[in-house]
């Protein structure tokens, strides 16, 4: 029996999920089931939950399972204890009860003696595996409500706190380490409820014992558990007081991963009195550091500095310090947000071009270091060019004595600064032009840069004062955002972007097929499954839209029609010509009035259903819609064609290179003329991007095509004589008047194209009735070609003059 | 959401060769194979007064040396790293109890064993039995039946030889 659990929760595979979901529990909690087999099968149970959470319902055993953990057989305890604490964390309020019976265990076991549990006492601790789990069970939940449950726990947790104070039983390391496990987990525990000001206080001194210890195994779990501890309110001072200890940790530690811990304490526990301090150590740490943590540093560095900056200078140096120390792992957003914050505060301006100007002065000079000295000499240099020793002339020559050890955008960015100089030094003018004269200049194989040379030369000869003046303006301030470097630190603690998806995708099981796409199908894996409704095309009703879509995160923008992954988001579109929910939300700006191509977009898709909406450099969007009577659905598929990802004001982002869908449905009340209008906010690299275009949902979307005899149209046609219901358009043709092509082009409109109804054969005749909510309309249609003219005359007869109007506009346009 | 506790274990020499591998994620050969191989030279480079735990991809790895033996553990962000090294520490008392005084060869020539003991302690990256009594007795009537499966075959062999 215990080898077929077993084998059942090795494999753990979803077909045995259904095959064994009703009878293990039933094994589990039944009285005559030996208790080893118990064990197991609560384990495979566990495991088969993990694997299939949706085919394991708990319903009726719940009570049972939780009774376990009052198991006379501590192994039996153990294994329940696991199960229960993995369905808690998923369905907490089914499983309240067992908070109760933990604690009570808990404390039966913390102030038994050594004697009472045979066996399960390890090296002189009470069944330390089992009071582990109990207290990670107990950080599922709340601090427990009730009083008296409560009290127990407290008495439990300050009981282990003092045993940690008491001589060891036994010299064995494992003993410490049994004893420590506990202790730790019950200082998780204590971080967990946050509720105890003597107990974190408590669990802080004992860290801070910790800290020092000569194992050390001790003092990285120390330094961790301390991290989590500062966040704290009531512990964050407490855990200020170890700011030596910690420092001479990083200084001293030799391995490099207490090292590492030690630094991300040291950011957690940074506030503004001790920031200064914080910040030069991390700083002196970055000389020595491991290459690979660098560039994490250098971005906490950064943010710490801003954070807490009441002087801005201090700033500015730290950032100067930062790119001379560790100039290659400072990301672009760093200096960035330097730049940003020195155009925005007037006072410290000029600090800057002094202190840029100096550090430009060293003879090995890292090259973040020339960009943000070109960028701001380029503006501020006017505010030291006062001092002989950085004159203009000086200036310019510092600069230019970089000038070619650098690479291409520096070099663009330096020839900007050029220009700029001359702007506000006239004297440097010839001095200037001759370098953008030379040949290395405007000559040179990079395209950019000769672009930039030769037009800055003809700008700086052509142009008088003013225009000079007005044009290299000094930059306005920036607007107050967020800080991007926040965002690349998260992306860069968070957990490594693949494997996370490995365990989405393995987790929820297959979704909707999307196994084909073979070695990708792991990573492309998303997250969310369906919203139940959107299973069936037409059974969605214009619910409530959530807003919001769920980044495929690492799906390559290869093929933009291929399903990326469940849908996310609905948003109901009443054809009345505006959005009633723009997806990306954000009521706040105004939309941009639809772009200009956004008409000749429309009138692309008039007949088709699939394609490209719309592309530029940051953003390809694409989409595929179905329709169906008077519903539809379209596919929007946005695709990110830079390596930065995209943020919209509201989550989530859009990482660099990865597509995300977008669900909308469509339902028509009425015959329509404009289309609706898409909106799109994001940023890209801090600036807001915003882009509109029309959706191309046209009233011929809803066409039913209709077969029907000669003789039907023709008395149909007859009956819809009224002029108002007629519309008449005589046009040139301006594609090939191929016969094929116009073909599909009228079955793309939706209509039923039909054979041998006009006695000309070169007409073509369509019927098709127009789907609305409101009413359908007839619609009947006779189109004319000319070849010799080059010519068509189009002739809409329908029971609704705006509905032939309208249609007949669409058509014409799409030939 | 909470994913399964160990991931894998392993068992090297100081030489990097693999004596014993339990996997409890699903992955394919290929990326076994390849993770075995990096984490064995990550922590074969490691120096002797360093660290217990390290970081590595987004798992954490709790190892210990015994003699000529490495045992690794890789298990969740989350997870208690003391608990771990002692369910390391239980596993090689369990070994030892079963061969007295256990020695890596025990494990090359018995690895069948090994796998045995492990799968009884624990079952799905979990602690199942803590008890090293209760697990030593399941082992030992396991080892039973096994002989007395063996035995009747004898005797079936001698009526077949006639």
């Amino acid at each position: 029996m215990c080898l077929a659990l077993h084998c059942i929760a090795n494999v753990g595979s979803r077909e045995m999920a259904e095959a064994f979901a009703g009878e293990i529990p039933r094994i589990l909690v039944a009285g005559d089931t030996m208790d080893s087999v118990k064990q197991s099968a609560a384990l495979c149970l566990l495991r088969l939950y993990k694997a299939s959470p949706d085919l394991v319902l708990m319903g009726e055993w719940t009570s049972r399972v939780v009774h376990l953990l009052n198991d006379q057989h501590m192994g039996v305890v153990t294994a329940a204890i696991s199960l229960i604490t993995c369905l808690s964390s998923k369905n907490p309020d089914e499983f309240k009860t067992c908070v109760s019976l933990a604690v009570s265990r808990l404390s039966r076991i913390v102030s038994s003696a050594s004697t009472d549990l045979q066996d399960y006492t390890y090296y002189f601790v009470p069944a330390p595996w089992l009071s582990c789990k109990l207290l990670r069970l107990l950080q599922c939940y709340p601090p427990p409500e009730d009083g008296a449950v409560k009290g127990r726990l407290v008495e439990c947790l300050e009981t282990i706190l003092n045993k940690a104070q008491e001589p060891p039983k036994s010299k064995k390391v494992q003993h410490s380490n049994a004893k420590n496990a506990i202790l730790f987990e019950a200082i998780s525990l204590i971080i967990h409820y946050d509720s105890e000001p003597n107990l974190l206080v408590r669990a802080c001194n004992q860290l801070g014992q910790f800290l020092q210890h000569r194992e050390t195994n001790l003092r990285y779990l120390a330094l961790e558990s301390m991290c989590t501890l500062a966040s704290s309110e009531f512990s964050h001072e407490a855990v200020k007081t170890h700011i030596e200890t910690v420092i001479n940790a990083l200084k001293t530690e030799r391995d490099v991963s207490v090292r590492q811990r030690a630094a991300d304490l040291l950011y957690a526990m940074c506030d503004r009195s001790n920031a200064k301090q914080i910040v030069a150590e991390m700083l002196s740490y970055l000389e020595t550091a491991d290459y690979s943590i660098r560039e994490e540093m250098v971005l906490k560095v950064a943010i710490l500095a801003e954070k807490y900056a009441v002087d801005y200078s201090w700033y500015v140096d730290t950032i100067l310090n930062l790119i001379r120390i560790a100039g290659d792992y400072v990301s672009e957003e760093v200096w960035y947000r330097v730049i940003q914050i020195v155009i925005n505060r007037d006072d410290v301006q000029g600090y800057a071009a002094k202190t840029v100007f100096e550090a430009l002065q060293a003879p090995a000079c890292h090259e973040n270091m020339v960009k943000v000295g070109g960028y701001i000499l380029g503006e501020f240099g006017n505010l030291i060019a006062g001092d002989p020793r950085s004159s203009p002339l000086v200036q310019f020559n510092l600069l230019h004595s970089k000038f070619h050890l650098c690479s291409v955008p520096t070099r663009a960015l330096l020839l900007s600064a050029y220009i700029k100089f001359i702007n506000l030094f006239p004297e440097t003018k010839a001095t200037i032009q001759e370098v953008l004269r030379s040949d290395s200049q405007i000559r040179n194989s990079d395209v950019e840069l000769q672009q930039r040379a030769v037009e800055y030369l003809k700008l700086s000869s052509i142009a008088s004062t003013d225009v000079l003046a007005t044009v290299l303006e000094e930059m306005p301030p920036f607007p107050e955002r967020e800080s991007s470097i926040l965002a690349k630190l998260k992306k860069k603690k968070g957990p490594g972007a693949v494997s996370v998806e490995l365990e989405d995708g393995k987790e929820r099981g297959e979704l909707n097929g999307a196994g084909e796409r073979g070695a990708d199908a792991a990573i492309a894996a998303s997250n969310v499954s369906t919203p139940s409704p959107s299973a069936d095309l037409l059974g969605l009703r214009s619910a409530a839209p959530i807003s919001g879509s769920t980044p495929s995160a690492g799906s390559l923008l290869v093929d933009v029609f291929s399903e990326a992954g469940p849908t996310a988001s609905s948003a109901s579109v009443n054809d009345d010509g505006f959005l009633s929910s723009a997806p990306p939300s954000a009521a706040s700006e105004d939309p941009a009035p639809p772009l200009p191509e956004s008409e000749e977009l429309l009138n692309k898709f008039v007949c088709k259903n699939n394609g490209v909406l719309f592309e530029n450099q940051l953003l390809q969007i694409g989409i595929k819609s179905e329709y169906r009577q008077n519903l539809g659905r379209m596919y929007l598929f946005y695709g990110n064609k830079t390596s930065v990802q995209f943020t919209k004001p509201v989550e989530p982002l859009v990482e660099g290179g990865a597509q995300v869908q977008q669900v909308i449905n469509i339902e028509c009340l009425t015959d329509f003329v404009d289309a609706p209008l898409l909106n799109i906010k994001f940023r890209y690299g801090g600036a807001l991007q915003n882009i509109s275009l029309k959706l191309p949902v046209t009233i011929n979307k809803f066409f039913q095509p209709t077969e029907m005899a000669a003789a039907d149209f023709f008395q149909r046609w007859k009956q819809l004589s009224q002029p108002q219901q007629e519309a008449q358009k005589i046009f040139k043709a301006t594609h090939g008047m191929d016969t094929e092509v116009l073909k599909a082009k009228l079955l793309g409109l939706g209509t039923a194209l039909l054979e041998n109804v006009d006695p000309n054969p070169e007409n073509y005749v369509c019927a098709g009735v127009i789907q609305t909510k409101a009413q359908q309309v007839g619609c009947l249609l006779r189109l004319e070609p000319n070849a010799q003219a080059q010519m068509y005359r189009l002739t809409l007869r329908s029971s609704k003059d705006t509905v032939s109007q309208r249609v007949c506009d669409l058509l014409a346009e799409q030939f | 959401m909470t994913k399964i506790k160990m991931q894998f274990m392993l068992l090297f020499s100081r030489q990097g060769k693999l004596r014993l591998q339990k996997w409890y994620v699903p992955l394919s050969d290929k990326e076994r194979k390849k993770i075995s191989r990096d984490l064995v030279q990550t922590i074969l480079a490691r120096k002797p007064k360093m660290c217990s735990f390290l970081e590595w991809r987004d798992l954490k790895i709790v190892y210990k040396r015994y003699a000529s033996l490495y045992f690794c553990c890789a298990v969740e962000d989350q997870d208690n790293e003391l608990i771990t090294l002692e369910i390391i520490h239980r596993y090689v008392e369990l070994l030892d109890k079963y061969f007295g005084s256990v020695c890596e060869l025990d494990i090359i020539f018995n690895f069948e064993k090994a796998y045995f003991i492990l799968d009884e302690f624990l079952l799905g990256g979990e602690a199942q039995e803590t008890s090293k009594k209760n697990v030593l007795k399941a082992i030992e009537q396991a080892d039973l039946l096994q002989e007395e499966a063996e035995a009747p075959r004898s005797v079936l062999e001698e009526i077949g030889l006639t």
